[in-house]
């Protein structure tokens, strides 16, 4: 009797039954909520925001009959929770709210968000199934490397791999040294980080000696910033472990809102949690599955803070066919862009993530960089800071100019558009919480 | 025969070359020369210290991109053509200066200049055929304290 718990644990079944329930009974139970979450924002919501949206549209609480009558319902955006600062969208008293996250603002005030007791084990249970996905269970040992604290990824990662019964390693950003001894003395089989993070450590793991293919972790699951095929065939073929792309966001949840199964072929979403839409960023039509948009999220089974048809900003469409790995919540297509990340130079688009594509093109060079964009007598100038790597440098100006060639030309030839190369110094570009900001555009 | 040099990527800002010497001061390393290359974005500093790991290790601790690299430190008679006489051997041989500084003091009535050579085994074999004393790390210290 005494080993009830540890028993519990190892017939927990991460990979929940709700991500293969048929299809049918998963829309009746997204309609209930979807049904509840409304009337529940309409009427609890502290501010008042959005009734008073609803009642300018023109829409009832009650008005959801099928599925798809969340079209006839307005937007929340970022601004929504900037004016809302910090408690405004909060729908249930302060003391049911057990805790608070809040988001990095590169601008102003960050956006706040909070949760009840039951919310977070929404979350729990969300991160729970997405490490199913990605194969762990309660014989993994699992290092969390996300920041902990207002940052959702750490505590996010945390409360999730405890659900599945794994060993938690909650190292939390920095020290990468201490992070990578860590790793070899507990037998880490997974890590919980960002892409750009994991990249760092497993380089400076060759400089202690220490190759990562060698050790005993085979997964990691990466996400809080867009990340690239390229660098996951890097990450796969330098330290032997399986890449899971994992998407979430503050404003919903924080992490565990979908991720890629074994198949590593678009991100499962958690639909009973978190109803997607995909729309047109400019004439808000919704666009049928397939279609590439803007994605639009509505909580379907959060308390404190229900968001309903939220524009995440993120593009990327929704994959209707069934995924091998069998389960029946439909997959969003990787989100390697953002509508508003999208920069316009010299009239040509270009993304961050394809200069980050075009610099894993050069070997030993790491993706930490940084595009700065002037104007200069009404011309657009792109200047691409890239942190030196080490083994990338001699001591002869002649190695690093034919380098700055080399990244020149591969930027060139991937976006079509020329760039100046710079060099930094390792860690220069400022990271928040492990991301890097990408972009600074000083055109007036 | 060859003497180790550390080389150091500099961005361009105030202050930078302070700080890379208050590591160094701070680990008690002591610069024996030095050059400094530089572009309009950013520079390398090239330094020859008697003890290069600790000099390594302190300075990639304050966060700096460092290499060690090899060098030759050759003696040159302090006179006019001293230089001259080193050029038109490794002229005659065919090798190419990468880049070359001399040390900031003399000693007696040598000098002492830091060369990179494009084919350095080829220079240091020209060298001593023609009597050019090559000195090696210890050599080199050794004849800093003496001077």
């Amino acid at each position: 009797m005494a080993n009830t718990e540890k028993s519990f644990k190892k017939h927990y079944l991460p990979a929940s039954a709700a991500d293969y329930v048929p299809r049918h009974f998963l829309e009746s139970v997204q309609l209930q909520r979807l049904q509840d979450v409304v009337q529940h924002a309409y009427h609890n919501q502290a501010g008042g925001l959005y009734r008073q949206r609803m009642d300018e549209a023109k829409v009832r609480p009650d008005a959801i009959r099928s599925l798809n009558d969340i079209q006839q319902f307005p937007f929340m955006t970022k601004d929504d929770l900037r004016a809302s600062y910090p408690y405004g969208l909060f729908a249930v008293p302060q003391q049911e709210v057990v805790r608070i996250h809040a988001s990095s603002g590169t601008t102003g005030k960050p956006i706040v968000a909070g949760y009840t007791q039951a919310d977070l084990d929404v979350w729990a249970d969300s991160m729970a199934r997405c490490m199913g996905a990605a194969s762990l269970s309660s014989h993994d040992v699992i290092q969390v490397s996300y920041g902990y604290g207002l940052f959702t990824g750490g505590l996010g990662a945390h409360c999730g791999a405890e659900k599945i019964g794994a060993m938690v390693v909650p190292t939390s950003a920095g020290n990468t040294e201490r992070q990578i001894m860590l790793m070899q003395d507990l037998g880490v089989t997974a890590i919980c980080c960002t892409p750009s993070y994991f990249l760092h450590l497993a380089e400076k793991a060759g400089e202690m000696g220490v190759q990562l293919k060698n050790l005993k972790i085979r997964a990691g699951i990466f996400g809080a910033e867009p990340w690239s095929e390229a660098m996951r065939e890097r990450i796969q073929n330098e330290t032997w472990i399986k890449a899971h792309d994992i998407y979430g966001l503050t404003e919903i949840i924080g992490p565990g809102v979908a991720i890629e199964c074994a198949e590593q072929n678009g991100l499962h979403i958690l639909e009973d949690y978190y109803y997607p839409e995909i729309i047109d960023p400019e004439t808000l039509q919704p666009l049928p599955d397939g279609e590439e948009g803007e994605l639009v999220i509505t909580t379907l089974a959060k308390r404190a803070m229900p968001m309903i048809r939220y524009r995440t900003r993120d593009i990327t469409s929704i994959m209707a066919d069934q995924c091998y790995c069998g389960r029946t919540i439909r997959r969003i297509r990787r989100i390697g862009r953002r509508s508003d990340d999208m920069l316009i130079i010299r009239g040509v688009n270009v993304y961050p993530s394809q200069i980050e594509a075009a610099l894993l093109k050069i070997d030993g060079l790491l993706p930490h960089y940084q595009i700065v964009i002037t104007r200069e007598s009404g011309l657009d100038n792109m200047e691409i800071k890239v942190e030196l790597a080490p083994e990338l440098f001699g001591d002869r100006i002649q190695e690093l100019e034919s380098l700055q060639k080399r990244i020149a030309h591969a930027v060139n030839t991937t976006l079509n558009i020329s760039a100046k190369i710079t060099f930094a110094e390792p860690k220069s570009i400022a990271r928040s919480e492990g991301k890097a900001k990408r972009v600074i555009d000083k055109r007036g | 025969m060859k003497i180790k040099q550390i080389a150091i990527f500099m961005e361009n800002k105030p202050g930078h070359l302070g700080n890379i010497c208050k590591s160094l001061s701070d680990a008690g390393v002591n610069i024996t020369t030095l050059s400094l290359a530089d572009t309009q974005q950013y520079g390398i500093l090239r330094l020859i210290v008697q003890d290069s790991d600790k000099a390594k290790s302190c300075l990639e601790k304050s966060g700096l991109v460092v290499n060690t690299t090899e060098v030759l430190a050759v003696e040159v008679e302090d006179r006019p053509g001293g230089l001259l006489a080193i050029l038109e051997i490794i002229g005659a041989k065919e090798v190419n200066i990468e880049y070359m500084y001399a040390f900031t003091s003399h000693y007696g009535k040598r000098a002492i200049m830091i060369f990179r050579f494009n084919d350095p085994d080829k220079a240091i074999a020209a060298l001593k055929e023609s009597g050019i004393q090559v000195l090696s790390n210890e050599a080199l210290f050794q004849e800093i304290q003496q001077a």
